[in-house]
């Protein structure tokens, strides 16, 4: 385990935030960021309402513009050239609190539309990757009905799969679970479970500690546009270092 | 309420053998002594209407004869023998009689594109070929001059087929233009932003008709010497510009009411602006618009009438026209009325055959 650590370690970061700030108007959201993160790395990243997570990650796939300090993603420098842009984007996949599945297409077309046509596969080969892929996440049954017909962990496990279609090499969730029902969390975080043994590498923004705890090589706590204190799961819940997060993780913690 | 429906049940105990209709009347028009007042109070009126529009429009009228018939019972009943006598004049106006047919082929040449377009399995790449083709067909007819036609110059086209020009010209261009203006009005480019912004309001801002007129009058003095545009293209253009910016703003409301994630979903995949916008952003917001686009499209429909003030004979000016022959002098309601017939079929068809087609569309939206 170590020792495949110590290996990775070598290797250029697969995602490099140096210095990064965010303003919206005068409100400052994001303040000094540094953060990387490694190929094969599960990272969480946890903190407050409104402490920028959601900012955070979204200036990762440039949902979100950053005005100063450097953002490199998979070895490319995210400038305001549309041509970076679309390379990174087609790298990064991303999982929306609320899916932001398209209801106008049904599940296998949500799936199949951007290799079609951001990646150029043809369309036989696209419909057989997507098959595969809700079979991964175990709804094939449901390739030809609208998200509209499914429940909220299923079309959620859709969103996976349609992010997934684009075979990325980074996933960054955004609180994938919060706007489901308790008894559909499970089923989608069994999903990320998997995908995190398989070796993605995965920046997760959630308030879901048992995942943080199995999956995680890292966690981040954010407070008011700062990165308060990022380690290793283990001794960041058992013994926090910041005020801060001891505050937090008391909190959420026994609720 | 709660009364109509204990009459319903206390019906249905005492006479179990009540037909639905019979049942239904009992309980929305006569369930209580104040309904019961309203429904025949309704009904006597109703009834002395339509016993009076019969007496004038069927049993007074006159089907069918002379000028001076209809003067006989003017005020009394209507006079539809106006139509036998004028409706070549009113559907073709001034062009020539004996190639009458032309006009009347290229009609039937558009009610057939219309069809052929209203059917959803039809929705491919020949579409666009066919109405090619169909809109090549009636250009040869209208203008002739080839194939053993006769020439006929634009200034003698008018009548039912000059409506139709101008208003599938008019809804067939004004539509992309609008989808542009929208998509450029919502453009973070400020230059296209405001450009946008400046066309939409000003054109919004001015009637039609002077639109029509500065089109007619002031559009040929900006062209380069020697360039003349005929007076229909003309007022084609300003219609086109017109409903286009009129338009452009219900397309809007329906890209304003997309929520910001599918935005964000779109552009998370690596799809481009374009791609974006062609197939998550526009199939959903113009489907959410479509009552409002049609409110549009019927308003422009109607609105061709009005090149009405630049000299062109369109079927309600033809009409107009008929029936200032002395002869059929004051007769203008019973034209009028007819010809507004004929506008309602076109205006209901196309209202009809929208909420079909919005039914159909969201059926993936079934919840
Ligand atoms: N478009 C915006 N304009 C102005 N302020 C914004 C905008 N988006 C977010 N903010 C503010 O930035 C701060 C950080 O927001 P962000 O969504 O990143 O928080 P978060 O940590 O994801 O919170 P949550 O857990 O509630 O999702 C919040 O205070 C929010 O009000
Ligand atoms: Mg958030």
């Amino acid at each position: 385990m170590s020792a495949v650590k110590a290996a990775q370690t070598t290797e250029a970061p697969m995602i490099e935030l140096k210095k990064l700030n965010k303003w919206y108007g005068e409100f400052h959201v994001l303040k000094n960021i540094d953060f990387e993160c490694r190929k094969g790395q599960k990272i969480v990243v946890c903190g407050p309402s409104g402490s920028g997570k959601s900012t955070m990650i979204r200036c990762i796939n440039r949902l979100e513009e950053h005005q100063t300090g450097d953002l490199i993603v998979d070895g490319i420098e995210l400038t305001n050239d549309i041509k970076n842009i679309e390379a990174i984007r087609r790298e990064v996949g991303m999982v929306f609190q609320h899916f932001n599945l398209f209801p106008h297409l049904t599940v296998l077309e949500n799936l199949t539309l951007a290799p079609i046509w951001v990646r150029k596969v043809p369309k036989k080969e696209a419909e057989e990757t997507a098959m595969h892929f809700l079979k991964r996440v175990r709804i094939p049954e449901q390739a030809n009905k609208y998200p509209g017909q499914l429940s909220g962990g299923q079309q959620q496990r859709v969103a996976i799969a349609r992010s997934l279609c684009m075979k990325p090499k980074i996933m960054l969730f955004d609180e994938p679970t919060s706007a489901l029902d308790p008894e559909m969390v499970k089923e989608v975080l069994d999903t990320m479970i998997e995908l995190a043994r398989e070796g993605m590498t995965m920046i997760c923004v959630t308030h879901e500690m048992g995942f943080a705890k199995a999956v995680a090589d890292k966690v981040v706590f954010m407070d008011k546009g700062e990165i308060v204190e990022a380690n290793e799961p283990e001794p960041f819940f058992s013994n926090p270092q910041n005020e801060r997060t001891k505050l937090f993780l008391s909190q959420i913690l026994n609720h | 309420m709660a009364n109509g429906h204990a009459a319903v049940m206390g019906g249905n105990a005492g006479r179990p053998t009540e037909s639905k209709a019979v049942q239904w009347i009992r309980a929305n028009l006569f369930s209580s002594w104040w309904n019961t007042a309203l429904s025949l109070v309704l009904l006597y009126l109703l009834g002395k209407f339509l016993f009076w529009f019969v007496g004038w429009g069927v049993t007074n009228a006159i089907w069918y004869g002379a000028a001076t018939e209809c003067r006989a019972v003017k005020g009394i009943g209507a006079c539809w023998a106006v139509f036998p006598e004028k409706w070549r004049f009113i559907l073709f106006a001034t062009y020539p009689y004996e190639d009458q047919w032309r006009p009347a082929l290229s009609c039937l040449i558009f009610f057939f594109l219309y069809a052929y377009s209203a059917l959803r399995r039809n929705w491919n790449t020949r579409l666009p070929a066919v109405w090619i083709g169909g809109l090549l067909a009636i250009a040869v007819l209208m203008w002739g001059g080839i194939l053993g036609l006769a020439f006929v110059p634009q200034e003698r086209w008018g009548g039912l087929v000059l409506t139709l020009i101008l208003s599938t010209f008019g809804i067939a261009l004004a539509f992309p233009l609008a989808i542009l203006l929208a998509l450029g009005r919502r453009s973070h480019m400020p230059a296209i932003k405001s450009l946008c912004v400046v066309y939409i309001e000003l054109i919004r801002g001015v009637p039609l008709i002077s639109l029509l007129f500065m089109a007619s009058v002031m559009f040929p003095l900006f062209l380069p010497e020697g360039i003349t545009i005929d007076k229909l293209l003309r007022a084609q253009i300003a219609i086109i510009g017109f409903a286009g910016a009129y338009l452009a703003e219900v397309v809007r409301g329906g890209l304003q009411a997309l929520p910001k994630g599918q935005y964000e979903a779109a552009d998370a995949l690596g799809l481009s602006y374009w791609q974006a916008t062609r197939m998550i952003i526009l199939p959903q917001a113009l489907r959410l618009v479509i009552p409002p686009m049609v409110n549009t499209f019927i308003g422009l429909f109607k609105d061709t009438s009005l090149v009405l003030i630049i000299g062109l004979l369109d079927i309600l000016n033809a009409a107009k026209t008929a029936v200032s022959d002395p002869a059929w002098r004051g007769f203008g309601p019973d034209v009028y009325f007819g010809v507004s017939l004929i506008y309602f079929v076109f205006c209901f068809a196309m209202s009809k055959y929208s909420q079909r087609i919005e039914g159909e569309l969201n059926k993936s939206k079934h919840r």
